[in-house]
Parts: C-alpha cells; structure tokens; sequence
C-alpha cells in the first residue's frame, strides 16, 4: 500500500512523463511531497504563474511530440490553467493536467481554495474527471493520457481531491488501451480513396492545403510522396508550417489572413482543392461564401465533426491521414502541372516586388520586423525552432522563417493567446537543450508573462528571446489604422526598460536601435552559450501585407 | 428547421449531460426538452433531446455529440421517423371534480392515480398537443399544478448500439 500521491507521480512515470510543469499550493501539497522522492525519474519545472506552467508544457508537446504534464493546486492555481487548456483543446496540443481539490467531503462547501474546476474547464478540455477515491487515481491517469495523445489530441485534466492524495492503497499500474464509447482510429475506405484519386487524376489545376494534422500524424514523409508523385501545388496553414520543407519544389507558401498572395488568391481558381488535415480556419477561408466555391473538394481528416463544417466536400477520407495520404499516393498517376504551378510563381514574384524586399531589405527609416528573422535564418541552425506569441510579429515572423523541418513550429494559432511564446518557448527548449529556440515576441505580450525569465534563469535554458518593441499593441494598432480611422484607442505602451529586467534575472541582454547594429547583435545572440534577450526597436507603424481583412474573400487579399 | 428527436446513447459517467448541453448552450440552441435514464443495455445511459434545427445544424450537432469521449452514439430522426410519447400529470382540487370533468378525463382516456382529500391527480400521455388540450380544457376547473415530460421515444428505422459496439475495434 502506497499513498495516492506516490501513485501520482508513479503513474506519470509510468506514462514516461519526462517533465512536469508546475506550481505548488496546499491541496496539491502531497503530490509535491511524493515528487521530491522521486526527482531523479522525473524533472520538475517551477514556473512563475500557471499560466506558465501550461504554455511550457504546451510548448514541450508540441515540438516532441508527447504529453505535456501540468501540476497545480486548487481553486487559483486551477483556474489559471483555463486559458492554456483553451489554448491547447483548439491546437489539438495533448496535455494531461492535474490538480489539486479540497478533500471530498468539503466538495460543495465552498471551502477555502475550492473551485468547480471540473465545470470550469469543461468546454477547454477533451476529457476531465474528478477523483475522490485512492484507488480511483491510477485509471484516472491511464485513461487521461490515452485520450489525451490518440486521436485528435487534446488536452485532459483530472482533479484529485485531498484525502484522496494522503488516502493508502494498491498501486498497480494497468495502461488504458481502450475506451469502450471512444473510437479515435478509423479504417480507411478505399472507395473514397478511389473517388478522390479519380477526382486528382482528372484534374487541371489541382491545389493541396495541409494543417497541423500532417505533423500530428507524423506523415510528414507521406505528403511529400504524394506531391513528389502528383507534382500538385501545396500551401500550409499557420500550424502546419515545416510540415514540408519550404524548398520542396511544389511548395507555394502560406495561406490566410496574412499568408501569401498566390496561395490565397488561387484559392478560388483551382479546379480540385484538397485539404489535409486543416479545418478550414475562418482565418484561413476568409468569406466562407465565396471560398473556393468552383473546386470540387477533397478532405482527409481525422476528426469526423470537421469534415463539412465549413466547407462542404465533394470527397470526405477520414482517418489518420499518414494512411490515407499514402492509400492515395498509391491510388493516383504520376503527373505534373507546370503551366499551373508558373501562376503560383508570377504571383509570388508580385509579392516579392510588392511587400518582401521591403520588409527583409529596408534602407531607410525604422527597423522592419521583418528584417530581423531574416537576419535570424542566416545564422539559424536547420532544425532552430521558432516559438511566437501573438500579433503582428507572430505573421511576421511566421511570414519569412524558413522553415526545413517539421515540429520547428510552435504558436498560438487558434486562441491567439498573448503571453504564450515565452513559457512555450522554454518548455520547447527543456525538450533538446541542444536546438536552437527563438522566441519571438511583441511588447505587449511579453508582458503577460515576462515573469517566467525567472524559469528561464533557473533552468538555463539557452532560450533566445528576441523583443521586437514597436511601443504598440501593433496588431490592434495596424486595424485601428485600417478599419478605425487611425483612432489609436489605448494601444500605445509606455515600456520599461526590458534589458535592465531581463539583466536583473541574469540573462544577457542587447537592444538594437539601429540598421547598421542589428546584424552583429543577432549573430551574437544566436552563437551566445545560453539564454540571451535581445531587444530590437523597430518601426512604430508597420504593417503586416498581403491582407485578408475580416469578411472578405481570398481573393480579395490585398498587397497594401 | 425541423423538429428532431436525438437519442444519444453514452457512458454512465458523472458531468455527461452537461458536456452534452454546453454543446447546445455554445450554439445558441434551445432544447426543448430532454429525458435521460438507463438504456436497455447494462450500464449504458440513454438522453433523448427534442430541438429545432436545421439540417445542417442537426448534422453538426451530432458531430460535436459523438465526439465527446464519453458518448457511445448519437442518432437522430425526424418526427415522422419516430414513435414517441409524453407523459403529463395534472392535479385538480377534489371539489372540482363533478361529471363534467370525469367525463372530459374519460374522454381523454386519462386516468386518476391518486387521489388525495384536497386533490386528484390525472395522467395522461400523448403527443404535446394533445397534453396541451386536455390542458386547456382544466384550466377552467382550477387546475393546481401541471407537469410535462421531455419525449420518450423509439426510433423506426432499425439500429443496434449494441452491433455498432461489436463492430468497432477501439484498440489499434
Ligand atoms: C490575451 C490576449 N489579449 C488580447 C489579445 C488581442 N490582441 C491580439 S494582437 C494584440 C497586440 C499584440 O501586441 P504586441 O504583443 O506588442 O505585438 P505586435 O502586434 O506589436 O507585434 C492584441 C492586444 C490577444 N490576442 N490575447
């Protein structure tokens, strides 16, 4: 017999969690307690706020793959998490969180630190569970990170109550492999691969859109057999980047709101669309209306409420699209659509002359944004991992890193969640000290989280973060440009003095203001043995181009 | 729209209906009533929802049903694709009951199962509207309380929750 919070820790390490972000509180006490016997199996990470904790271990997830592991007390320990489980359940990040409740028999007293947390974080989660019972705890966890990691992932919480923590019982640990009502793998049909492959065949102007599906598949290597073989022309969402390599000949660039030119404006020329594990993103479709209205659409997907959301198709594949792509790789006949892919090309040279030699070669005036990721893939390493947060910096940035390999991608796409990058950018790093990981990050967002430079400062992790500082909530300001009037409603910062802060948690820190300095100050950063900030003052009112503004039509994506 | 009856079958699992209604509550979406018990199938719960969708509102909908982890299945029909009933209960003061109501309670095939000193209470099951009749025809006779059930129905077209669960393999 062991206690329930030993069975805690065992049970993770029994689902060979690596790490565990966390903050401890009373009702999680015990938990914390077992930890300490067992730090040479399993790390602990003490982040500055939940939120941080989340984001970490969302960042850890996404670029290795596995479960990302969050510990946290009751009642405000708890709800602070809410804003990560959101964050994950639209990412499809897999997370299993557990938290701390008040003893069982206080439940529904409003005792102190007690939340309905299970209710609170109902609709961000994919499953969560209360257990107020020892011998509850150790199938809880199974379960937990089951669902969390099959399927579409997701994240899961479980809230342990307790006496249930100090509570002894049996530890046996039985991984769940099952759930009798959930069915997260589907077989292939092969009539629809037929259909669809029948449907490519015939097709003039055929056009691929891949989304985070792709890498969460692992079918990297099958998307690129299928475009080597059908030579179709392929465009990636925001969360789907690196999923190809940028330099794979059929590649075209990035779609939505802020993607490329000829991506977004071919849309609605192609004669056969075919999406692979994306969801149709309102920021990726624009006016849903007149959104592809004259293709004939093909959708392999995994999650059967996605298909015919939004865009209803004409051939639906679900499952795991590392099968389906391959069924309909070996399905479809060699091809190649030169004359077609030459559109893609004109266009994009159009976006050249219009919009990127501008932002990656400025001369005169402030510093662009982009210029500085420009400077940062000539001293980048292949496999460097970009961490964003959210705003104008975060397309920017998403706009021109070169992106060679798959799970080098790690932002907030579908909550946009300021705040994220930093926390998310350390738990990407505790994965591989070795790889390189630039956070890039605005003003505004850093500080909604700029306390975990503290995490970064006890864990050393070599995370470079580089502030690109506009003293704007620039994203907000380019709308109210755009679509206000230039009425600048409370977007305007007034900052601190960022170097002297990351300098008082002991992170070697630059700030550039000027052109001729910038190229040095990166190529510092990025050969410097550790965590480095750099701070870079650019352009107060740029802004990010081509556009999509809200309620219209792909092919309405303006260059200026 | 359309009037639907959804018959979701799940897990017996604490917090199931409300991961169902927040579905319905994000959407905007009235249910217009709802039944839940045990099914006929050991440990296997069965929620029958009444609501008006459009089609592709329904189709969505069961989709967002389906996924949730602990439902089993989640079908849905069209009114003329179901047998269904509900039950209501009226209570009447015992001093209005005078050959006039018995009459109009026989007439209804309605029954009294209890009867108090200060009152009786009638049953009668039927679709709404014809509950809803017999409704108005008490009022009058100072009707003390009603109640309605959400439907209880049986789908026509034939399926086995059962089968659907033999045949899906949940492992990999
Ligand atoms: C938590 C949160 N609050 C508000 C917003 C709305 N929002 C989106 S972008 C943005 C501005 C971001 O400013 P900054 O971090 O300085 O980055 P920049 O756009 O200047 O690169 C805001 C306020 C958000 N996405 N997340």
């Amino acid at each position: 017999m062991i206690r329930g919070a030993d069975i805690v820790v065992k049970s993770l390490i029994e689902e060979h969690a690596e790490f565990i972000f966390g903050y401890p509180g009373g009702a999680i006490m015990p938990v914390y307690d077992a930890l300490y016997d067992y730090s040479d199996r399993i790390k602990h990470v003490l982040t500055r706020h939940e939120q941080g904790a989340i984001h970490a271990a969302q960042g850890y997830a996404r670029v290795s793959g596995k479960v990302g592991v969050v510990l946290a007390t009751s009642g405000p320990g708890a709800t602070n998490l809410i804003t990560g489980l959101a964050d994950a359940q639209i990412d499809s990040t897999p997370l299993v969180c557990i938290t701390g409740q008040v003893a069982a028999h206080l439940l529904g007293t409003d005792a102190f630190q007690e939340t309905d947390v299970v209710g609170l974080s109902m609709p961000g989660t994919k499953w969560n569970i209360q257990v107020r019972r020892v011998e509850d705890i150790a199938p809880a966890i199974a379960k937990a990170f089951l669902i969390a990691r099959s399927g579409r992932p997701g994240p899961v919480l479980v809230d342990i109550t307790k006496n249930a923590q100090v509570e002894f019982g049996e530890y046996n640990y039985v991984p769940c492999l099952g759930v009798r009502s959930y069915r997260p793998y589907v077989k292939i049909d092969q009539d629809a691969v037929k259909q669809a492959a029948a449907l490519i065949d015939s097709a003039k102007q055929p056009y691929l859109l891949f989304g985070q599906g792709v890498v969460l598949a692992h079918a990297e290597a099958e998307l690129k057999a299928f475009l080597d073989k059908t030579g179709i022309p392929a465009a990636c969402t925001l969360l789907g980047s690196g999923a190809l390599s940028e330099e794979h000949p059929t590649y075209v660039g990035k779609l939505g709101m802020h993607g490329n030119y000829a991506p977004n404006l071919l849309t609605n020329q192609c004669d056969v669309l075919i999406a692979v594990g994306m969801r149709f993103d309102d920021r990726v479709t624009g006016d849903l209306k007149r959104y592809a209205k004259q293709a004939q659409v093909i959708h392999l997907e995994l999650d059967p409420s996605e298909i015919n959301k939004n865009v209803t198709c004409a051939v639906a594949i679900q499952g795991d699209c590392k099968d389906s792509l391959a069924d309909l790789t070996a399905a479809v006949k060699v091809s190649s659509h030169d004359e077609w892919m030459a559109r893609f090309r004109e266009l994009e040279q159009q976006e050249k002359e219009a919009v990127v030699i501008n932002d990656l070669h400025g001369t005169h005036g402030g510093l662009h944004m982009g210029e500085v990721i420009h400077l940062i893939n000539q001293y980048k390493e292949d496999d460097a991992i970009l961490v964003t947060d959210v705003g104008q910096h975060q397309m920017i940035a998403w706009r021109y890193f070169d992106y060679k390999q798959s799970r080098t991608q790690v932002t907030s796409g579908g909550l946009g969640t300021m705040g994220f990058a930093l926390p998310a950018a350390l738990g990407a790093q505790l994965h591989d000290y070795s790889k390189q990981v630039i956070c890039v990050v605005g003003d505004g967002g850093i500080q909604m989280t700029i306390q975990e430079l503290g995490t970064i400062m006890q864990t050393k992790a070599p995370v470079k973060v580089v502030l690109l500082n506009n003293n704007y909530l620039g994203m907000v300001r380019q709308w109210q440009q755009l679509f206000f009037d230039k009425r600048y409603s409370f977007t305007e910062l007034e900052n601190p003095d960022f170097i002297k802060i990351a300098e008082a948690y002991k992170i070697k820190a630059s700030k550039v203001t000027e052109r001729e300095d910038l190229q040095a100050a990166v190529a510092e950063m990025l050969l410097h043995d550790g965590p480095y900030f750099l701070e870079v003052v650019v352009e107060k009112e740029d802004n990010v181009f081509p556009m999509i503004a809200t309620g219209c039509s792909v092919e309405e994506v303006r260059l200026s | 729209m359309n009037r639907y009856t959804i018959l979701i079958y799940t897990e017996n699992f604490i917090g199931i209906l409300n991961r169902i209604t927040i579905i319905f509550t994000r959407r905007g979406i009235n249910i217009d009533a709802l039944t839940a018990s045990e099914s006929r199938l050991e440990g296997i719960h069965k929620i029958t929802m009444e609501v008006s969708v459009t089609e592709q509102q329904m189709v969505h909908l069961a989709g967002q049903i389906e996924k949730i982890v602990d439902v089993i299945k989640a079908y849905y029909f069209r009114d003329d694709e179901v047998v269904y009933q509900e039950i209501a209960l009226y209570k009447v003061p015992t001093e209005s009951l005078d050959p006039g109501l018995e009459k109009v309670i026989r007439q209804f095939n309605a029954h009294i199962i209890a009867a108090e000193k200060e009152f009786v209470v009638v049953e009668f099951t039927g679709h709404k509207q014809d509950t809803q009749a017999l409704l108005e025809i008490l009022k009058p006779f100072n009707l003390l309380e009603f109640s309605r059930s959400g439907r209880v129905a049986i789908a026509k077209p034939k399926f086995s929750v059962q089968e659907y669960l033999n045949n899906q393999t949940y492992n990999h």
